[in-house]
């Protein structure tokens, strides 16, 4: 063996090493790595309750409910299997609106979950507003080409 | 043999240091010309978003910069690799040029995105595996400069650098299929979907022009940033006595 060869040889056992520790320390983290839970696995027990956590879902049609006179505000977020209803007092972000995916950090408490931070979870779908009106006109309110909209969580 | 000489041509200096000036306006004029018209046909001519309105512009310069801080990631590391296995000092040339221009996409991507973040999703900044994975690259790029200008040596620096720009290399598709793999804030990639890009031609084109543009303009950048490295490693060389003599011949005598 040349050491040309050998140094060759060398990198390519190095950089199989690095991508298995990488897939082994991606498994062992994928908790902490994942963003967020769905509402499926809060209504399984998966999600801890008592600390912090992050619930990320799409706000369902007609749930939203503000309190009058303050910024309280009330809603549920679905993944379209379970649902878990958010209580939150504050500023929401701009795109928040009924059937777009969100990200509330909180604390699930008898239930309900508490949240002290709203974040909007844009899709990456870019489309002009004439072609949003038209797709709008579909009964069920989903995307055209049925995919999940944002905040459905695919595994 | 035959068939590589063009690349043990390009190893040698003088060569190197030639072909690469000449190539500079073959990378920057298309650059600056797909640019242009990329900028031009995405700030101006293309369509509001129906949720973002004019905000989504951004992406006009934040994707390409995204994706550049990962193709200058890959040309490191592979440069890296060819010069620590074949020891091609020019390869760790390459790899020497590349890394500011990568750092500096890298951090393009980082602010764009973080000016786009708070009014869309609330957050200048979030944890998510997306967003830490893509500072990670920027600590990357910066620790590899950093390791380098540790040496005075120019080869012990080559080396020590080289092993860093191949460990990082792992994080170029933890970056990339971080949406996919773990729930994150950060939304999936519009253009390399499956089932397509989620856009219409009229948002799309300007925005593959971009990516033209940004990758012409690494090319050029870094065809500079190579003739630099190569005078400042053979600033003793007799090539370059000859060539600065010749210039300095000629210049005097016009």
């Amino acid at each position: 063996m040349t050491p040309r060869r050998k140094r060759l040889w060398t990198l390519i056992a190095v950089l199989a090493g690095l991508g298995l520790t990488a897939l082994f320390v991606s498994k062992a983290f994928e908790k902490n790595l994942n963003y967020f839970y769905p509402p499926s696995e809060v209504a399984s027990g998966k999600a801890p309750s008592g600390t912090p956590i992050r619930v990320g879902g799409m706000v369902s049609k007609g749930s939203v409910v503000r309190a009058q006179g303050s910024l309280e505000v009330q809603f549920v977020i679905t993944d379209f299997a379970k649902d878990v209803t958010v209580k939150y007092t504050g500023l929401l972000p701009d795109l928040f609106r009924e059937g777009q995916g969100i990200i509330a950090h909180g604390e699930l408490k008898d239930g309900i979950f508490m949240a002290d931070e709203v974040l909007a979870k844009h899709d990456e779908k870019y489309m002009p507003p004439e072609i949003a009106k038209t797709l709008k006109r579909q009964p069920d309110g989903t995307p055209a080409d049925g995919s999940a909209p944002a905040g459905a969580v695919t595994r | 043999m035959g068939t590589w000489t063009w690349f043990h041509k390009l190893s040698s200096p003088p060569h190197c240091y030639r072909i690469a000036g000449q190539l500079i306006p073959w990378f920057a004029i298309p650059a600056a010309l797909l640019i242009v018209a990329g900028i031009y046909g995405g700030l101006v001519r293309a369509p509001a978003d129906y949720q973002q309105g004019d905000a989504f512009r951004i992406i006009y310069v934040h994707a390409p910069a995204a994706w550049l801080s990962l193709m200058c990631y890959t040309v490191m590391a592979v440069a890296a690799a060819v010069g620590l296995v074949w020891r091609i000092k020019l390869a760790h040339a390459l790899a020497a040029a590349t890394a500011p221009i990568g750092a500096s996409f890298a951090l393009l991507c980082l602010a764009t995105g973080s000016i786009w973040g708070k009014p869309m999703w609330g957050t200048w900044w979030t944890w998510d595996a997306r967003l830490t994975s893509q500072l990670i690259l920027l600590f990357l790029y910066l620790g590899y400069q950093a390791l380098r200008s540790a040496y005075d040596d120019i080869g012990k620096a080559d080396r020590a650098s080289a092993v860093l720009a191949i460990v990082g290399v792992v994080n170029v598709p933890i970056i990339h299929f971080s949406v996919n793999w773990w729930n994150s804030l950060h939304q999936g990639s519009t253009v390399l979907r499956r089932g397509g890009p989620a856009m219409p031609a009229s948002m799309l084109v300007p925005l593959i022009l971009c990516f033209f543009g940004f990758t012409f303009l690494y090319a050029a950048l870094a065809c500079v940033r190579v003739r630099a490295e190569v005078l400042r490693r053979e600033r003793n060389a007799h090539w370059l006595q000859d060539l600065a003599g010749r210039r300095g011949r000629t210049e005097s005598a016009t």
